[in-house]
């Protein structure tokens, strides 16, 4: 186990060489590049136009400039906003807790709702539960993120009021209420919608793997020999076929991930939650390459990092793989 | 029955058989009801995008501002927009714009994905290595952030003719989509390189470039047909995102999209606005899924739902 982890690990270092060098270059290849923030501000003159490339190290050759990024990336140090001036670690750094607690939350509530439902609409194949669990499923795998947020936003901000105030029920957007104090209960209210959104997405991907994970277990010999000794039909679903059918969701988990900074963008968009995602949609928006730079880096680089838990996760759950 | 038992019958045996290919994929997709009502759906979709501008004859982009922000009515079935531009109109009109990117897109991105997964899984060894590492790496960086910075890149390149039209989305999404084709096809072919059929071809003297094409290929047709519909829907969705944070097709061109774009501010006072157009890239998007599941099954007898 632990040579197969190592052995991911190492598979791993290629590549985020091979993202770094990426971002690099496609930050080469925005207009401008680095410099475009000054070179059209009138204020700044020609001279200090050539003081600024000196400082930004990009007076040497770009192969030079991305060895010398790669290490200040390595020490810790990614640069400055252009807008803000702050440090790029800074910025992200208030941002991220952000993202996780909306996205991470969303993603294990999506988690707990899907695996019992997928292990129930399989046992039970064809019930109307199981009906009404795979259209859901269907279509929330059909609808536009962006779109179930402006519709979450008509119906529960808009449109119903709160019988008591008369204001909105639920808040549309933002991480809490301006001017009030920290409450618990103000944050799990604004939480709701954004979180509703992705839970929703998630849900509707993990209820199928979940289901055609469980039915291609349930018909194997192994839980006919299970039922046959006697089995109670709680056991046998719990014990015996819960851990090979969750497999294919195991494998799904790994690939999903990318989406859900996906699922975080446009989320943190629609609902102006705080997060890295709408910190990397302004960004784009200014041209503020240091922040996209940093926001590209660590979104893939924990892409990877997830991609391998889930494939250690895998060879625990699946012994073939290890051996192998 | 007696048929297959005799040699002259079995070729005629075999002849119905491959005849009827097409009819027995017709007769197992008939039974998949979800799958026959979403044809029927797209089918008055695309008919709709094709004639109703034509009949309405509405302008599409001027329109006098006293009609603005009209909720639904007869005359304007879905309603006007901010500027007062009939809303249906710009659905149906709108429409043709998101098909066109998404059938495209899912040519480009079947295309890519066919010849990178049919490359490595028929030639293995460092070829495959290669194109796999490649392929890890494309899914690496998540999808949206990397469309939205090729988008800008392109749309900061001075190419007046094509900017802000349909043409460099369609190429964004589908050179950003090949990924999921790429790792099928392999798997197809990784599954059939070593069958009996094309030991067979490679005796009869075939070279790679022709067992790759004309022998292997044609055999993992089915779940590229199943992945290519489900591509489509999957470019639908993601033009309609780009265009809605204002990085895909730019006004005063409709598509389903970017009539989203201002809806967020119009939200309060005309929701109409917001939702028309969504709830056609939802009913689409979910009428090709379902068509893609009813392919799927039809073309797939192993596949048991």
């Amino acid at each position: 186990m632990t040579r197969y982890i190592i052995q991911r690990l190492l598979q791993a270092v290629p590549l985020l060489l091979a993202i770094s060098i990426a971002v690099f270059l496609l930050m080469q290849a925005i207009p401008g590049g680095p410099m475009a923030a000054y070179e059209n501000n009138p204020n700044i003159s020609a001279e200090d136009l050539v003081r600024l490339r000196e400082e930004l190290g990009l007076n040497v050759p770009v192969p030079q400039q991305y060895l010398n990024w790669l290490t200040a990336v390595m020490r810790g140090d990614w640069g400055t906003s252009l807008v803000s001036r702050r440090p790029v670690l800074v910025e992200i750094g208030e941002r991220l807790p952000n993202t996780l607690t909306l996205s991470l939350t969303a993603f294990v509530i999506a988690l707990l709702l899907a695996i019992p439902i997928g292990i129930i609409s399989a046992t039970r194949q064809y019930s109307w539960f199981d009906h009404v669990m795979t259209t859901i499923a269907f279509m929330g795998h059909s609808i536009p993120v962006f779109w179930l947020g402006l519709v979450l936003i008509i119906l529960f901000n808009v449109t119903i009021k709160n019988p008591v105030t008369g204001g909105p029920l639920l808040p549309g957007g933002g991480m809490y209420t301006i001017g009030e104090n920290f409450s618990l209960g103000d944050r799990l209210v604004h939480l709701i919608l954004p979180a509703s959104v992705l839970i929703l997405f998630n849900l509707s991907v993990h209820v199928r793997y979940t289901r055609a994970g469980m039915l291609d277990v349930l018909n194997q010999d192994y839980i006919r020999t299970a039922f046959a000794k006697g089995l109670r039909e709680r056991t046998v679903i719990l014990r015996h076929a819960v851990k090979n059918g969750i497999l294919p969701l195991v494998t799904i988990i790994g690939l999903e991930i990318p989406n859900l900074f996906n699922g975080a963008l446009l989320t943190e968009t629609i609902f102006s939650w705080p997060g890295m995602g709408r910190l990397f949609f302004t960004s784009i928006e200014r041209g503020d390459y240091a922040i996209l730079m940093g926001v590209l880096m660590l979104s893939s680089s924990l892409i990877v990092l997830f991609g391998l838990i889930t494939d250690v996760v895998y060879a625990f759950l699946n012994p073939r793989i290890r051996f192998e | 029955m007696s048929a297959t038992s005799t040699p002259v019958g079995s070729i005629t045996w075999q002849a119905r058989r491959q005849e009827s290919m097409l009819a027995l994929t017709w007769r197992r997709f008939r039974k998949h009801k979800p799958a026959m009502v979403s044809a029927l759906v797209l089918a008055i979709i695309i008919a709709a995008c094709v004639f109703v501008p034509v009949l309405l004859g509405y302008d599409m982009y001027n329109a006098p501002v006293e009609l603005r922000r009209q909720p639904p009515s007869a005359a304007h079935f879905f309603g006007t927009d901010e500027l007062g531009r009939d809303l249906m109109m710009r659905i149906w009109v709108g429409g043709r714009i998101s098909l066109l990117i998404g059938i495209s897109a899912m040519l480009l991105s079947i295309t890519i994905g066919t010849l990178v997964g049919s490359l490595a899984g028929y030639y293995g060894g460092w070829v495959d290595t290669v194109l796999m590492r490649f392929n890890d790496f494309m899914l690496a960086i998540p999808h949206l952030f990397i469309l939205l910075i090729v988008a800008q890149l392109l749309r900061s390149m001075n190419m007046p003719e094509i900017s802000g039209g349909p043409l460099p989305i369609i190429v964004i999404i589908g050179a950003l989509s090949w990924m999921g084709v790429a790792r099928l096809v392999r798997g197809q072919f990784l599954a059939l390189k070593s069958k009996e059929f094309v030991d067979a071809a490679r005796m009869a003297g075939a070279k790679n470039q022709r067992i790759i094409w004309r022998h292997i290929l044609p055999n993992a047709a089915s779940p590229i047909i199943v992945a290519a519909t489900l591509r489509v829907a999957n470019a639908i969705i993601t033009e309609s995102t780009l265009s809605f944070l204002g990085f895909g097709v730019q006004p005063p061109m409709p598509t389903w999209g970017n009539m989203l774009k201002n809806a967020q501010s119009q939200m309060t006072i005309a929701p109409w606005v917001a939702i028309f157009p969504g709830l056609f890239i939802f009913i689409t998007v979910v009428a090709i899924n379902y068509l893609g599941d009813g392919l799927r099954d039809a073309l797939d007898p192993r596949h048991v739902k």
